[in-house]
């Protein structure tokens, strides 16, 4: 009973981390049409900044270091509200494979902004995840930090929703990327809007590098690891559709946790599997439309 | 001025000529001309030419981006060594059959899965294709040696006819070089012929106008995964030429940013144009090199490279050089 609660507490875990990064990334790509290469790198860039401003100000109480968590959240977004302007807007009346070569040229050019800024070993703030402890959960012994990643999730999750659904910049954010002519004929502001929404994905990529790097470290290539999976929670969920990354993620993230236990050897490559056939059935994804 | 002036002139023989034989020759005298190094380096290049003519096949005359190229050049790559590993074949021959119908049934398969869609979800179905492979080869690692890689020997090159002696450096920048050169120079014409022809005809016009294509009559499906499977075959042959030549072959070259890096060569010299990609790749392979020499920070410059290319070049090497000779040529 132990190992089955340890087993899905792990999964929702990893989708919930996996959640973060797929939503911002089928975000970017529901909005402005951009499949963004480097949303792994950013992912990790928001992991990196964490990470060092945590171990820089270690000597603070640890209470003190959980309002750091957002930093490298708050790092991306601002990055990104400067890329999106300069790289990606020039971009956008050009064929597609030109806005897929700019964000690999752009996911090369973080990787080793990250190796130089940071340096090749890994960064762990470590103290942040032990500071918690742990609680028993049905027989187990669980970590709190890993429970506080899987709220995280949830709220990003209901918070995202409302904000889509329920605001008004979020109708305004549905009717760009239903329609981008129409909306700007209504007199909608679509540059800004493309900002906008590229910076909110930044934020969501940087806030889950950020709480994962106390469990497994900043590490170079964890972004473009990250970025292959964030693509399987998509296909799967649907591009473009926040549902299907929520979805999604669960379902990559429970594959992942059961097959590492079960079946390691195929684990990846069960996964790969699951969303060519995603691909197959269903191109749009379980919840994509067209 | 009459209109005809306005028009690119066109490409006859004599011109095609006037420019491919002198490379041609260059080719052919260069390890005589150079260190050893530079000889292997070209190598390297060559066989990354070949990979990218075949990739613009499916890019640049069927209008597919792939992002899991690199599935077949590893497919290509640990077919010779599997073949070395189990059969304890030595023959180079033997290594490129083996890489040619490993990658062939490789791409006939994923072809059949990936043609039936276009633009972003045929290049992530591809990427994924390409992920399983990956994923298969890091972990099998009883079998492909995982991140440890399989190591294949020397090969023997016509049964023996070119003399393999003297120490590996020689055989690489003499022999093998040759053999690599020969090969290269027989994708090339073959790859002419393929696109010269009403198949590659037809692959422009359905990459021009699909629905059109459609209705004169071209089984678009069809065409489509004749392309893949030719551009399969080709980056195979890549990979088989490539493992004698690094010793080793380990899944990297099967992860996903290997493709990536396909891509950006193929980019790189202009993938509207025949020659494109084999200037592409010959330059990508020195630009890398001479990052790597230069820094450790060599993705940055690659990735800089790439987004100034993209910003400011997007026709590629070659296809700006063609522009800037018509320009130059109306003016006159």
């Amino acid at each position: 009973m132990e190992t089955l609660a340890v087993q899905v507490l792990n999964s929702l875990f990893y989708a919930s981390v996996l959640f973060l990064i797929a939503c911002g990334l089928t975000l970017i790509y529901g909005v402005m049409r951009i499949v963004n290469l480097a949303h792994g790198n950013l992912y990790a860039l928001g992991g990196y900044v964490t990470a060092w401003a945590v171990l820089r100000l270690g000597t603070l109480p640890p209470a003190w270091l959980f309002v750091l968590l957002p930093a490298g959240a708050i790092a991306v977004a601002a990055l990104g509200a400067i890329l999106e302007p300069s790289l990606l807007r020039p971009l956008y009346r050009r064929p597609e494979e030109y806005q897929l070569l700019v964000t690999f040229g752009l996911l090369l050019i973080l990787e080793d902004l990250m190796h130089f800024l940071w340096g090749p070993h890994p960064l762990s703030p470590g103290a942040l995840a032990d500071f918690l402890g742990s609680t028993s959960i049905l027989g187990a012994t669980y970590p709190n930090y890993n429970l506080l990643v899987i709220a995280v999730g949830f709220v990003a999750a209901a918070l995202i929703w409302a904000f889509v659904y329920k605001t008004k910049f979020g109708v305004i954010l549905r009717a760009t990327s239903q329609d981008r002519r129409m909306a700007s004929a209504l007199g909608v502001n679509v540059k800004r809007v493309y900002v906008q929404a590229f910076t909110i994905g930044c934020f969501l990529a940087g806030l889950g590098g950020a709480i994962i790097v106390p469990i497994s470290g900043a590490v170079l290539g964890m972004g473009v690891d990250a970025l292959v999976l964030a693509f399987v929670v998509v296909v799967i969920g649907g591009l473009g559709s926040l549902e299907g990354a929520l979805v999604g993620a669960i379902i990559v993230g429970a594959v992942r946790t059961l097959g590492i236990t079960f079946f390691p050897e195929i684990e990846l490559a069960v996964l790969y599997l699951i969303a060519t056939a995603v691909l197959l059935a269903r191109p749009a994804g379980l919840f994509g439309r067209a | 001025m009459n209109a005809t002036a306005a028009l690119p002139k066109a490409l006859t023989l004599r011109r095609v000529g006037a420019s491919t034989i002198p490379a041609a020759l260059l080719l052919i005298v260069i390890p005589f001309l150079v260190p050893p190094y530079q000889t292997i380096l070209l190598s390297y290049g060559l066989i990354f030419a070949i990979a990218a003519l075949g990739f613009n096949l499916l890019l640049g005359y069927t209008g597919l981006l792939s992002f899991g190229h690199s599935a077949y050049f590893g497919v290509g790559a640990y077919a010779v060594a599997f073949l070395v590993k189990y059969f304890r074949v030595a023959s180079m021959e033997a290594f490129l059959v083996g890489g040619i119908v490993a990658s062939a049934a490789a791409a006939a398969l994923f072809g059949l899965i990936c043609v039936r869609y276009t633009r972003i979800f045929f290049s992530i179905l591809t990427l994924a294709l390409s992920q399983v492979l990956w994923s298969l080869a890091l972990k099998f690692y009883w079998v492909t040696g995982g991140t440890d890689g399989l190591r294949v020997p020397t090969p023997t090159l016509l049964a023996g006819l070119a003399q393999a002696g003297g120490d590996k450096v020689t055989f690489l920048s003499r022999p093998y070089y040759y053999y690599i050169l020969v090969v290269f120079f027989l994708c090339v014409g073959v790859m002419w012929v393929i696109v010269n022809s009403p198949f590659g005809k037809a692959l422009q016009a359905i990459r021009d106008n699909e629905t059109r294509a459609e209705f004169v009559g071209v089984q678009v499906r069809r065409y489509r995964w004749v392309a893949f499977l030719v551009s399969g075959i080709f980056t195979g042959v890549a990979g088989a030429l490539w493992v004698p030549l690094n010793g080793l072959t380990t899944p990297d070259i099967i992860y996903w940013p290997f493709s990536g890096e396909i891509v950006f060569l193929t980019v790189l010299g202009g993938f509207r144009t025949f020659a494109g990609p084999i200037v592409g790749a010959v330059v990508f392979n020195y630009l890398k090199q001479y990052a790597i020499g230069t820094t450790t920070y060599w993705q940055f410059i690659l990735g800089a490279v790439l987004v100034v290319l993209v910003m400011t070049m997007p026709a590629g090497i070659v296809g700006t050089l063609g522009r800037l000779g018509w320009r130059s040529q109306r003016a006159n």
